[in-house]
């Protein structure tokens, strides 16, 4: 099969996440005798096009029309490309670019889409894919009927891919500006200054819930917690919506997807929501005052106790280490 | 200005949901269904756009089976001036979804779609993106704040770098997630008032749309459930287990 993996990557470095899902790519092509390439759109692009050569073939298309990821123009230029190189499927991680990006794509080559892959099977009629549904609760073996087939694939059910000995080659495609025209103008992003490491990136995360009462605890607590832990900070769905926490904390079936070495849970009483997003941690440890609560069942070291009191006390011991 | 929007008819995933044991389906007789989530959140906005502006008719959109009047009763109730049940008793992927909502949007000539990001049963955030692509329409996915003016949007989106605000034409197609609203429960003289609201059927075979499946389910599977773990006593005793070597705050070297 050939196959192609969108890059995505913010002007400058490529998402650890695109890694994860050229590991995918690799593997397909391996099972089925074919070939992998990256495709990197951007505006100014060639320092993440060189970037991404040291994993695989790079296939590059530049334009000021691609400065900001728009949905039409992207979706647009895959393809474009997708057609003219006769690829047989498309794969990008699971993220808010792919999950705009990927299906507007998908629905200008046939429709044959498959979600949040997290396996996949070479077998003889076909690819075989397992998509989780029901917020994880089940798992779902898909077949897609059509060519090109495309998916998005969770970052955390592959390990990264590593850079081969010498660098591939990078060619770029020119493409009409026509086919890059954007009906969507980009004004602003609202973005919190952030020093930790995303919560997908991240081998140890530290998330609050609604036991945290406002931003300065939140970040006393939680923050610091997954400071002197080395880790992120994420968050509950009520945090967010509460306005303690910023949107890209989320952990959930709507917010990010992550499987860290550890996950710690500060007050979060363990909605199926939220599980859907962390239960494939390695460890899971949960603080939640009330000794009933189901975050108990999914955790490996469970403490019940109030987090004002214990996280101050973790954080003391693990300073002073 | 008219709004359509699509609402699907899920299982309450709330309830615990498991795959039969021969694979061949979820089981979701005994569970009871509600309005997608998310398809609440966009009829919610569509008819607050609707109380604002004054001259807005709200369409709401059920593609399936019989179980379908009941879900789109309510969105009559919750405010939507009148309902279309297209009547498909297959079970449907995304792609033909949009597909025959496209049929729909050509019927109904919508200026704005506003549907939800996901539907909790698959989880596959597909259908808006693929219908704004066949329409040819710009699109604004998981929008948390919807302004129309003249025949203008401005929208916020949730992205995993933060808010992002865009600015897009009419017709559009806009998807809603969580926090662009909470969606009202349709009060008592709403539902009395939905009784008499029009609730059009339309055969599926009555629209230009020939179903031609993308996806196909060869089997479901109920996740494994982890294995519940041991209860600490005191901080000292989980820092201990966590710095156990081969523990994740075991420090190395
Ligand atoms: C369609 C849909 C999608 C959703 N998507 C997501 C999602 O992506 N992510 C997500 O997280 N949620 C999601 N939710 C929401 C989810 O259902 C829950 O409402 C949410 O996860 C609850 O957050 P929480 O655990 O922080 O709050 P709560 O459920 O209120 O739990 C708070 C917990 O803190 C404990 N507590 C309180 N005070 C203390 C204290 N001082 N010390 C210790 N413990 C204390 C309580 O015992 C309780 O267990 C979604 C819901 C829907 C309907």
């Amino acid at each position: 099969m050939k196959v192609l993996v969108i890059a995505e990557h913010d002007g400058k470095s490529l998402r650890a996440a695109s890694l994860s899902c050229l590991t995918f790519a690799q593997q397909v092509a391996q099972a089925t005798e074919g070939t992998v390439s990256w495709l990197v759109l951007g505006s100014q692009a060639t320092g993440v096009a060189a970037e991404a050569a040291k994993f695989a073939p790079v296939l590059l298309v530049e334009s000021s029309r691609l400065a900001r990821p728009m949905a039409d123009s992207c979706a647009a230029a895959i393809a474009n490309v997708a057609k003219n190189h006769n690829v047989n499927l498309i794969a990008a991680a699971s993220t808010s670019f792919s999950k705009d990006v990927l299906p507007r794509a998908a629905a200008l080559l046939g429709g044959a889409m498959a979600s949040d892959i997290v396996r996949h099977e070479v077998t003889a009629e076909g690819l075989l894919f397992d998509s989780p549904q029901y917020a994880g609760a089940v798992t779902a073996t898909v077949q897609l009927l059509g060519s090109p087939q495309v998916v998005s694939v969770r970052s955390s059910a592959y390990p990264a891919a590593t850079p081969a000995a010498a660098p591939f080659g990078i060619e770029a495609i020119a493409m009409e500006d026509a086919t890059l025209a954007s009906r969507c103008e980009f004004v602003e992003l609202k973005t919190k200054q952030n020093s930790r490491p995303d919560v997908t990136e991240a081998r140890i995360v530290v998330s609050g819930g609604r036991a945290l009462r406002n931003s300065a605890d939140f970040e006393g607590l939680v923050g610091k917690l997954a400071d002197v832990m080395g880790g992120a900070a994420g968050s509950s769905r009520a945090l967010v919506d509460a306005g303690i926490a910023p949107n890209e904390l989320q952990v959930g079936q709507t917010g990010k997807i992550v499987a860290p070495e550890l996950y710690v849970a500060l007050g979060i009483s363990g909605a199926v929501q939220h599980l859907a997003g962390m239960k494939n941690s390695r460890t899971i440890v949960a603080i939640n005052s009330d000794p009933d609560a189901p975050i108990f069942d999914v955790a490996d070291l469970g403490l019940v106790g109030d987090v004002y009191e214990v996280v101050p006390q973790l954080i003391e011991r693990l300073q002073s280490r | 200005m008219k709004i359509l929007v699509p609402t699907k008819r899920v299982p309450d995933t709330d309830q615990k949901i498991v795959a039969s044991d021969d694979g061949s389906r979820v089981n979701v007789e005994h569970i009871p269904f509600i309005i997608n989530p998310f398809d609440a959140i966009a009829l919610e906005e569509a008819v607050r756009i609707g109380e604002q502006r004054g001259d807005v008719e709200v369409v709401a959109v059920g593609i399936g089976g019989e179980g379908y009047e009941q879900p789109l009763r309510t969105a009559l109730a919750m405010g939507a001036q009148r309902a279309v049940h297209v009547r498909c008793d297959e079970s449907l992927d995304p792609w033909n979804v949009a597909r025959l909502l496209q049929a729909v949007v050509l019927r109904e000539t919508p200026q704005l779609v506003i549907m939800g990001k996901q539907a909790v049963d698959d989880d596959a955030n597909q259908t808006g993106q693929f219908l704004a692509a066949l329409l040819g329409w710009p699109q604004a996915t998981f929008a948390s704040r919807v302004v129309v003016e003249g025949d203008r949007l401005t929208v916020d989106r949730e992205t995993d770098h933060g808010i992002e605000t865009v600015r897009l034409p009419l017709p559009a197609v806009v998807t809603a997630d969580l926090r662009l609203n909470e969606p009202r429960y349709a009060s008592m003289a709403g539902i009395m008032k939905a009784r008499k609201k029009p609730l059009d059927v339309i055969a599926v075979g009555d629209l230009p749309v020939a179903i031609e499946p993308r996806l196909r389910v060869i089997s479901y599977r109920s996740a494994e459930s982890r294995k519940r773990g041991e209860r600490v006593k005191s901080v000292d005793e989980l820092l201990d287990r966590l710095t156990q070597p081969g523990a994740a705050l075991h420090k190395r070297g």
